[in-house]
């Protein structure tokens, strides 16, 4: 033990990769979770293929979760792994690029052999030559099936129930390489697994091991131990999914409006887990409606706010396109309703688990006739909780729908969220018509604000029809008058702008008197951050502009974009929001884009702020 | 009920103030009227009551009615009136449609919301006609027929909507004639009684673009001969001398003549509209002219547990069992730390 040297790191990045059946995704979120409770910032992304069980050992089939802790803030999961764990030479093989300079590759010796190095498409039986890397990496060999099927003798499973521990096993490994106690995370998989004492007691016993194996053989590497943050403000925290997050942002909504909350949806990645998440929660009185299609979906969440409720819909770019005519209907008819759209690539099925911006010009424009609906973006896993909460406040107190963008990298990424209490958040109340209201005309709205007045089936005194055809201003009665259609387009219209009065100013981060200002909306808030800071603590002058509200813009939009000599608009697509922000503050504004399925790295936008400082 | 109950409502307690647009002599007119009169004889106020529709020239309706009224998009008025009911059980949910709006574009929602038996009225008018596309043909219009879109008679095979229902599992059906408004209301009302989703085909005529494609049923001098009204527990009798019974003959229907070869009304078939096993009325509701009479008044009407009483039974039974009962208990029962 002695002959070990520990390394104080600020920050690192672990990636765990194998087979989609080989537990990585638990294996990463047991590891970033115990991390957090020892008192460091976390961000975590989990890469997976859209096929369930991929041939075994197939480039396909790979499966990954990065997960980066740090000792002060970080925005993101890191961009190179200073340490990769490769459970099969498929899952080198594809993260190979990943790995920094000087990093550490842990993999299982066992699936090195022959047959995985073909079916990997590996052509020589040194898969680290082939891949360039033996010298620029220190590696790690450990016989992780052998050795679990040591570990598991005696217990009366068979051996594919053995083998499935082999990713504890990793875990152990990588507790002992960062100086962490397994005790949390054997806590985390007593919490798991305590329902199934046979699993527990074996995934005890593996990770045990693997962690005394590092101990014990002396390994010739570095350990590492990364201090507790100091940064963050002191209280209770958990680590949330940012669908997790949308879901109990939407139930804090209903609380704090004093409705019940119903939702409408139709499985479809990687927006599901808001479903799921809701349909646990029926202790809360939520209502979740599996529909028999994306239509559907929207349309029962729509005649339920028509009945009364906080109505939401969740989904993804595909079923965004079919909830079009639906989301139409609910700015026709002047109802409350959030729409959650949970990015991937496209067009069409395009990549259903990878990450993507690219439905912003959808949700501002994806509808016939003037439309106009409020679309808002999040920008970290756990403020999907804040948006989808700010989403229903909007929604319910200005009659309206909402689109709020997130995506596959915070739906499934993790972040630390600082848990609320529900008196700490904002007061919502919805436009509901009054007593002395009675007889009301379906078209009656608050003049100044413009926001109809919501009646409720139910209530005597207020029966009003209601419908997807123009109705008169003033009567409420259908109309075709042509003079008329420009009022009510007008007033829509109106009502959606009045709501900037509402939503906080745009901040400018990182240096005020910046040569460049680098402009992004929701989840690559990280990516920007973390590269303005570093070209900052470089010398450079360069600032940051970060929307979260879209449609309407914060009134200082264009005070803000004129401030600046140079603004690069970045984002993940072809530059949609520099389409948008060109119609709404005309001027010259670069684009940084990319469409790849993946978010920024921190490495390619300070390369590109650097040229546009040259 | 006590039948001696004095009637709370009456059919102009339901009538908006909205001027009604359709074609003179449409078969609608004679529906939304059966619909006022069984809408008063319910007896819920017009509060409580919520009209639903798609598009459609029937889909209009709701416009019509004094309650609660969403007059939504074409083919989504199942999964709106869904929405509704299940958010608020207490009101009494009907939802309005056509053959093009139910059967064709929303065809999934109508099976869907059937098989989930949800606590909705639906009133499918059936003139086997688009009427506000102005003529083109529907999922049951008759094969052949010559059309705007089918300028050389159909080629399509028509739905039936009893089997329709019946194959998604329905608990209610019934079907009505537009001009024969007393088994209408009775139908109608014991659609709205039902819990559970109630289907009800109404054959109507759309004077302009279809005109008479029900007139082999609707002529008044033929029209008891070639129509047979079931109602629960009796006889299957019709004829304009209410003469010819239904029976069976092995498995298939059969009629017969009261007083013919021996025929007595014991011989006549009794109609049980409460039975699970569906074989039979399925087999009432498909009958044809002219070798059979139409089939109209509740044809199915079996009680299951509904949806939205399943939604709100299992949201109770958890709510007794979590210990998670605030927003607060949620967020203190997620792993969590102090930093």
């Amino acid at each position: 033990m002695s002959n070990i040297k520990t390394t104080e790191l600020e920050n690192v990045v672990v990636r765990f990769t194998g087979d989609s059946g080989d537990g990585m995704q638990l294996t990463g979120t047991l590891f970033s979770n115990l991390s957090a409770i020892l008192g460091n910032e976390i961000s975590t992304f989990p890469d997976f293929p859209s096929e369930i069980r991929a041939p075994q050992g197939t480039l396909g089939g790979v499966s990954g979760f990065q997960v980066h802790l740090g000792a002060s803030k970080i925005y993101t999961p890191g961009d190179e792994a200073d340490v990769l764990v490769a459970m099969n030479p498929a899952a080198l093989k594809v993260n190979a690029d990943g790995i920094k300079k000087g990093g550490v590759l842990i993999f299982d010796e066992d699936s090195f052999k022959k047959s995985d190095f073909e079916k990997a498409g590996f052509k020589t039986e040194n898969p680290f030559e082939e891949l360039n890397i033996s010298d620029t990496i220190q590696l790690i060999p450990a016989a992780l099936s052998t050795l679990t099927q040591s570990s598991l003798e005696g217990f009366d499973m068979d051996n594919k129930t053995v083998l499935r521990s082999k990713n504890m096993f990793a875990l152990g490994l990588i507790c002992w390489l960062f100086n962490r106690p397994i005790d949390q995370a054997i806590h985390f998989l007593t919490n798991k697994f305590g329902k199934k004492p046979s699993v527990l007691q074996a995934n005890v016993k593996v990770l045990t091991d693997g962690f005394n194996y590092g101990n014990n053989l002396h390994l010739s590497v570095s350990t590492y131990t990364i201090e507790k943050s100091h940064e963050l403000p002191k209280g209770k925290y958990t680590s949330i999914s940012g669908n997790k997050a949308a879901a109990w942002g939407l139930i804090a909504a209903s609380k704090k409006a004093g409705l019940e909350l119903f939702l409408g949806s139709y499985p479809i990645t990687p927006a599901t887990d808001i479903m799921q998440e809701l349909a646990l929660r029926k202790d809360l009185g939520v209502k979740v409606v599996q529909a028999e299609d994306e239509i559907a979906g929207i349309t029962i969440a729509l005649g339920a706010s028509f009945a009364g409720q906080l109505a939401a819909t969740s989904t993804s770019g595909p079923g965004l396109a079919l909830k079009s005519e639906a989301i139409g209907l609910a700015v026709m008819a002047e109802l409350p309703l959030v729409i959650i759209d949970v990015m991937r690539g496209g067009p069409s099925t395009g990549l259903p688990t990878k990450t993507e911006q690219t439905d912003l010009l959808q949700a501002l424009y994806g509808r016939n006739g003037e439309s106009p609906a409020v679309v808002i973006a999040a920008n970290t896993p756990a403020d999907c909780f804040h948006y989808a909460f700010m989403a229903s406040k909007i929604a319910l107190e200005h009659m309206t729908p909402v689109i709020l963008l997130t995506d596959s990298y915070l739906g499934n990424g993790t972040s630390l969220w600082k848990l609320p209490k529900l008196n700490e958040l904002p007061e919502i109340k919805p436009n509901f018509a009054k007593p002395g209201m009675e007889g009301l005309r379906v078209t009656a709205r608050d003049e100044v604000s413009k926001v109809r007045y919501w009646t409720i089936p139910g209530i005597k005194g207020f029966e009003q029809r209601n419908g997807g055809l123009e109705k008169d201003y003033s009567t409420g009665a259908l109309s075709t008058d042509p003079v008329n259609h420009q009022k009510m387009v007008d007033t829509r219209n109106e009502k959606i702008e009045y709501i900037n009065n509402f939503i906080p100013e745009l901040k400018v981060e990182g240096n005020e008197k910046a040569e460049l200002l680098v402009v992004g909306w929701g989840s690559t808030h990280g990516h920007l951050m973390t590269a303005v800071n570093a070209m900052n603590k470089k010398g450079n002058k360069i600032a940051l502009a970060h929307f979260n509200y879209i449609n309407p813009l914060p009134k200082n939009t264009e005070e803000v974009i004129k401030r600046f000599k140079k603004v690069v608009v970045c984002e993940l697509n072809s530059g949609q929001f520099a389409t948008y922000l060109r119609s709404k503050v005309p001027g010259e504004y670069l684009q940084f884009n990319k469409v790849q399925g993946q978010p920024f790295t921190v490495t390619e936008l300070e390369e590109h702020f650097e040229g546009l400082l040259k | 009920m006590d039948t001696s109950t004095i009637q709370q409502y009456t059919a102009k307690d339901f009538k908006s103030d909205q001027y009604v647009r359709w074609c003179p002599g449409c078969g609608d007119y004679a529906v939304l009227n059966t619909l006022q009169k069984v809408m008063a004889e319910l007896g819920v106020p017009p509060h409580e009551t919520a009209v639903i529709s798609g598009i459609g020239c029937s889909s209009r309706l709701p416009y019509y009615i004094s309650g609660y009224g969403f007059h939504s998009i074409h083919g989504r008025g199942a999964a709106v009136a869904t929405g509704v009911k299940v958010a608020n059980p207490k009101l009494t949910v009907w939802q309005i449609t056509g053959d093009g709006d139910c059967l064709a574009i929303g065809g999934n929602h109508f099976i869907h919301s059937v098989r989930r038996n949800v606590d909705i009225n639906v009133i499918l008018f059936n003139n086997q006609i688009y009427g506000l596309t102005k003529g083109q043909y529907s999922p049951t219009t008759k094969k052949g027929y010559v059309t705007k879109s089918s300028p050389f008679g159909t080629i399509e095979r028509p739905f039936r909507p009893a089997e329709l229902t019946f194959g998604a599992r329905g608990t209610f059906f019934g079907r009505t004639l537009d001009v024969d408004l007393k088994s209408a209301q009775m139908t109608i009302l014991a659609a709205a009684k039902h819990k559970g989703t109630s289907v009800v085909e109404t054959l109507v005529n759309c004077v302009i673009f279809n005109d008479g494609a029900h007139n082999w049923l609707s002529e008044k001098e033929t029209r008891y001969d070639r129509l047979v009204i079931l109602e629960h527990g009796k006889p299957m009798i019709f004829g304009k001398n209410n003469d010819k019974g239904l029976a069976l003959d092995g498995m298939q229907l059969k009629i017969v003549t009261l007083g013919e070869n021996g025929v007595t009304e014991n011989d006549v078939l009794i109609h049980d509209a409460h039975c699970e096993d569906s074989t039979l009325q399925l087999k009432l509701a498909m009958m044809e002219g002219p070798e059979f009479p139409i089939a109209v008044g509740v044809i199915r009407d079996v009680e299951t547990e509904s949806y939205d009483e399943a939604m709100t039974n299992q949201i109770a039974e958890i709510q007794a069992k979590s210990k998670i009962k605030t927003f607060d208990d949620l967020i203190d029962s997620c792993e969590q730390w102090e930093m």
